[in-house]
């Protein structure tokens, strides 16, 4: 995709968000403030000119429909305004683009048909316009209400709207003249100055292109390719006028053209006058869509805020990580070991230290925020609850909360799945819920908090919460259980949610009941390497919990020795080590062995069993003993011993690898200090295999 | 402009090449594009649960690269791996794998013309032949390194 486009997409996609949390604020308010209304026009006129400059021409005649009501709004202030429906036309219309966009940002060609959206739209313009006629009459008359039926070509109005008054007096000449200086004159916008300075003695009114010559650092760039427009009145004739610009220095070609009349100006070239509107608000929305508060926050931040692009973030990524294993392999090399080195040792630490917050740093970067994802649940919450007739107020904790972009990608849908179905099935009918107590409203709290190297994530609702009956009868008629219903616990029932094809709702809605979701929830949270867990209290609602790691990059690992092999267990699955002694295990008649640990039995596995590895320490009084926890159970894993702590970079196991084997327990592989490979094992895919 | 040209030019010089190599006595080749290196035998991490011939994974500069035995996948015996051992790393398919071979020969190029298709036997191994190539009285056993990615190994499989 060329960058443009890339651009185009980014910042409409961002503008766009923006504009739904406003919406949605708005709505919850019952009225537009004022500067909510700018803000929306802002943002539609951003949007249309972008899109118009991209050939989107849809995009921009919708843009443009949405844009005039909120320009009604802002110039007439009318009274009675039905904002509901209105939020809701605006929605769809942001729906419409946001799909077009989509469908570009995929290579693919936007070619929906707006047609209708913009009949709606302008059809609420007018019905707006009618409901507030009788008491605004004159002001409409006076200030005139923006054309509906112009299209792009009022972008290349706005700015004479802006410019002065015309004086009009004795003969006045027009002239639109655009000034094309010498390719290596350099400093084009000095040049453009100069020579409007030296009109200014000549001329009325005077309005030129690029506005901002000295002050915007792009104007050079235009006047260089685009030549500089200049729109003047003057009482000279065109040979005084033609005469006065030719001395202009460096000038490569002059284009004067006299104009019958001032109107004329509105003929002003399109590509050109679309280009400073978007170029210059382009340019603001980065930092405007991050701190979508106060105007002073925008303009403090307008420098401080780069957006890059996440693959170069990757790359730094890799990099810190082979610089910290390249640190171990000097600071750990074989040939110093025994040396006594006081200088290369403090050097060493020195290093040690600056890589240690290199690698903070860099995973500082990379850490976004909660609250985008966070919010976009607002609008779901919205929809849903408008369709199904249900009240429900969203309660969002934490969203300042930060994680891995990675994990972040990740985690959006899964959050959307759970919201919709704790909506869905949940959260009762207002009249239930009077009858059962509650208030009219259904609460769901999106909360997120730290918990050391992981993030939890709660999505609390007071709704009827999980059927446990239903639950068990379901999970009876797909087969999923597997052991005596009397000894299975609550938490393992409510597991059963989780399970593909799951579904206890008994009519399919559009949002949910297929029984396809939480099972992709499950697998997309598992993906990074988090857990879900059920909880619920029939009646009261229930809660729902993704712990997840903050990030997938780097972690914290226990290196193990099995045999020649190294292997390397996640710090945070490992509970306990130790030495076993010879009646800590035992053996059930089926050659199953179970390792007892204070007074509970949890299976043992031997790892130079499992992997066929072959090793000497094959008696467990010899080996080590690694307690490794999932959600599921805990495991004792045999090893001959440990090597040690260490942070590791997480690198995926090669395609090949992958391709040719289904290995299970093994999530990736990492570089040890020594530069040997270690593979690291996932307790989970190792609880499963048993 | 230039740059486009050198590359074409880039191609062609490689075109019809074959880095040649031998497994027991054989003389195989490969194309050269698919090479980016040949390096000495490194010390492989074994990984559980591959076919045998997959002898584990290796670390070059960083990067983690799979290596397979070109002996034992061709079905030959095993010869322990000696100072003149070699890893052919080769890039297709957007995966990377070392190819451990007895001993790398050399370049050789061999015209399109000179190519004859593998005799229809059913013996499995010439799956991987994608053609013989004559060079004055000499054969080479030209590979295809995409079936060498991509085809499973059946047989392999079942066994797990």
């Amino acid at each position: 995709m060329d960058p443009m486009m890339e651009m185009f997409v980014f910042e409409t996609n961002q503008n766009l968000e923006q504009l739904e949390q406003i919406l949605i604020q708005s709505e919850k308010n019952g009225v537009f403030s004022a500067e909510e209304i700018n803000d929306i026009f802002r943002i539609m006129h951003t949007i249309k000119g972008s899109a118009a400059m991209m050939v989107v021409n849809e995009v921009a005649a919708l843009a443009h429909a949405m844009e005039d009501i909120f320009f009604y709004l802002r110039e007439n202030k009318p009274k009675q305004v039905d904002c509901s429906s209105l939020v809701d036309i605006i929605l769809n219309a942001a729906d419409f683009i946001k799909k077009e966009i989509n469908k570009l940002d995929a290579g693919e060609k936007a070619d929906g048909i707006a047609n209708q959206l913009i009949a709606l739209t302008k059809k609420a313009l007018a019905d707006l316009k009618k409901a507030n006629e009788g008491e605004k009459t004159e002001n409409a008359a006076e200030k005139g209400t923006p054309p509906v039926t112009e299209s792009v070509e009022k972008v290349a109005e706005k700015p004479l709207a802006a410019s002065e008054k015309i004086d009009m007096e004795e003969t006045i000449n027009v002239f639109q003249a655009n000034l094309l200086y010498q390719d290596d004159c350099e400093m084009e916008n000095i040049r453009a100055y100069t020579a409007l300075n030296n009109l200014k003695d000549y001329i009325g009114e005077e309005y030129h292109y690029p506005e901002n010559i000295l002050e915007d650092d792009q104007s050079v760039a235009v006047i260089r390719q685009q030549g500089f427009n200049i729109c003047f009145t003057t009482s000279m004739d065109y040979a005084a006028v033609s005469e006065l610009l030719n001395k202009t220095i460096f000038l490569k070609e002059l284009r004067l053209q006299q104009l019958p009349d001032v109107k004329e100006w509105s003929y002003w070239p399109k590509e050109t006058a679309s280009v400073p509107v978007v170029e210059k608000q382009l340019t603001d929305a980065v930092p405007e869509a991050k701190n979508a508060k106060k105007a002073e926050v925008k303009e403090s931040n307008h420098q401080s805020m780069i957006s890059v692009n996440v693959g170069k973030l990757d790359v730094l990524m890799d990099l810190v990580g082979e610089l910290v294993i390249a640190e171990a392999m000097v600071t750990q090399n074989p040939d110093i070991q025994g040396l006594e080195l006081e200088n290369f040792n403090k050097a060493a630490r020195q290093l040690k230290k600056i890589s240690g917050e290199l690698q903070d740093g860099v995973m500082a970067i990379r850490m976004v925020p909660l609250t985008g994802t966070f919010q976009k649940m607002n609008r779901i919450v919205r929809d849903m609850s408008q369709k199904l007739n249900k009240r429900v107020e969203l309660h969002l904790v934490g969203e300042e909360t930060e994680v891995d972009k990675n994990v972040i990608e990740h985690i959006s849908d899964p959050l959307m799945h759970l919201i919709r179905n704790s909506i869905d099935h949940g959260i009762e009918l207002p009249e239930e819920r009077k009858k059962a107590g509650k208030s009219a409203a259904g609460n769901i709290i999106l909360e997120a908090k730290n918990a050391g190297s992981e993030v939890v994530i709660n999505i609390i609702d007071d709704g009827k919460g999980f059927n446990r009956e239903k639950i068990l009868q379901k999970a009876r008629e797909n087969h999923l259980i597997y052991k005596n219903e009397a000894e299975l616990t609550d938490r393992e029932i409510y597991s059963f949610v989780f399970a593909p094809g799951f579904s206890t709702n008994d009519k399919v809605t559009e949002f949910s009941g297929r029984g396809v979701g939480m099972d992709v929830v499950m697998k997309n949270i598992n993906a990074v390497g988090g857990n879900i867990l059920a909880s619920s209290e029939t009646g009261k609602g229930c809660v729902i919990t993704l712990k997840i790691p903050l990030t997938l990059a780097i972690i914290t690992g226990m290196n193990i020795k099995v045999g020649k092999a190294r292997y390397t267990i996640p710090i945070v699955s490992i509970r306990e080590s130790f030495k076993p002694l010879a009646g800590d295990i035992i053996v059930d008649p089926d050659g199953n062995e179970m390792v007892m640990v204070r007074g509970q039995c949890h299976p043992l596995i031997r790892l130079y069993d499992l992997y066929h590895i072959d090793t000497k320490v094959k008696t467990v009084t010899e080996g080590i003993m690694v307690m490794v926890k999932t959600e599921k159970m805990t495991i004792g894993l045999f090893a001959d011993e440990l090597i040690g702590q260490q942070q590791i970079v997480v690198k995926p196991i090669p395609a090949f690898i992958k391709h040719i084997s289904a290995t299970r327990g093994i999530t990736g592989c990492t570089l040890l200090g020594d530069g040997n490979i270690s593979l690291i094992l996932d307790p989970v895919g190792i609880v499963n295999r048993i | 402009m230039m740059a486009e040209e050198m590359l074409e030019l880039d191609e062609d010089t490689q075109k019809d090449k074959y880095l040649t190599f031998f497994i027991k006595g054989e003389v195989y080749g490969i194309d050269i594009r698919l090479v980016t290196e040949i390096i000495g035998i490194q010390p492989v991490t074994e990984v559980p649960e591959v076919p045998e011939y997959v002898k584990g994974i290796i670390n070059l500069r960083g990067r983690i690269i799979p290596v397979m035995d070109m002996r034992l996948r061709f079905k030959k015996d095993f010869l322990a791996y000696t100072d003149r051992t070699c890893v052919i790393v080769i890039e297709a398919c957007n995966m990377s794998l070392g190819l451990i071979v007895d001993g790398v020969a050399e370049v050789l190029t061999i015209p399109e013309a000179e190519i004859v298709p593998p005799p229809e036997l059913k013996a499995a191994q010439n799956k991987y032949i994608r053609g013989i190539g004559k060079t004055g009285s000499a054969v080479t056993l030209l590979l295809d390194c995409e079936k060498l990615l991509n085809e499973k190994d059946e047989s392999v499989l079942l066994n797990l």
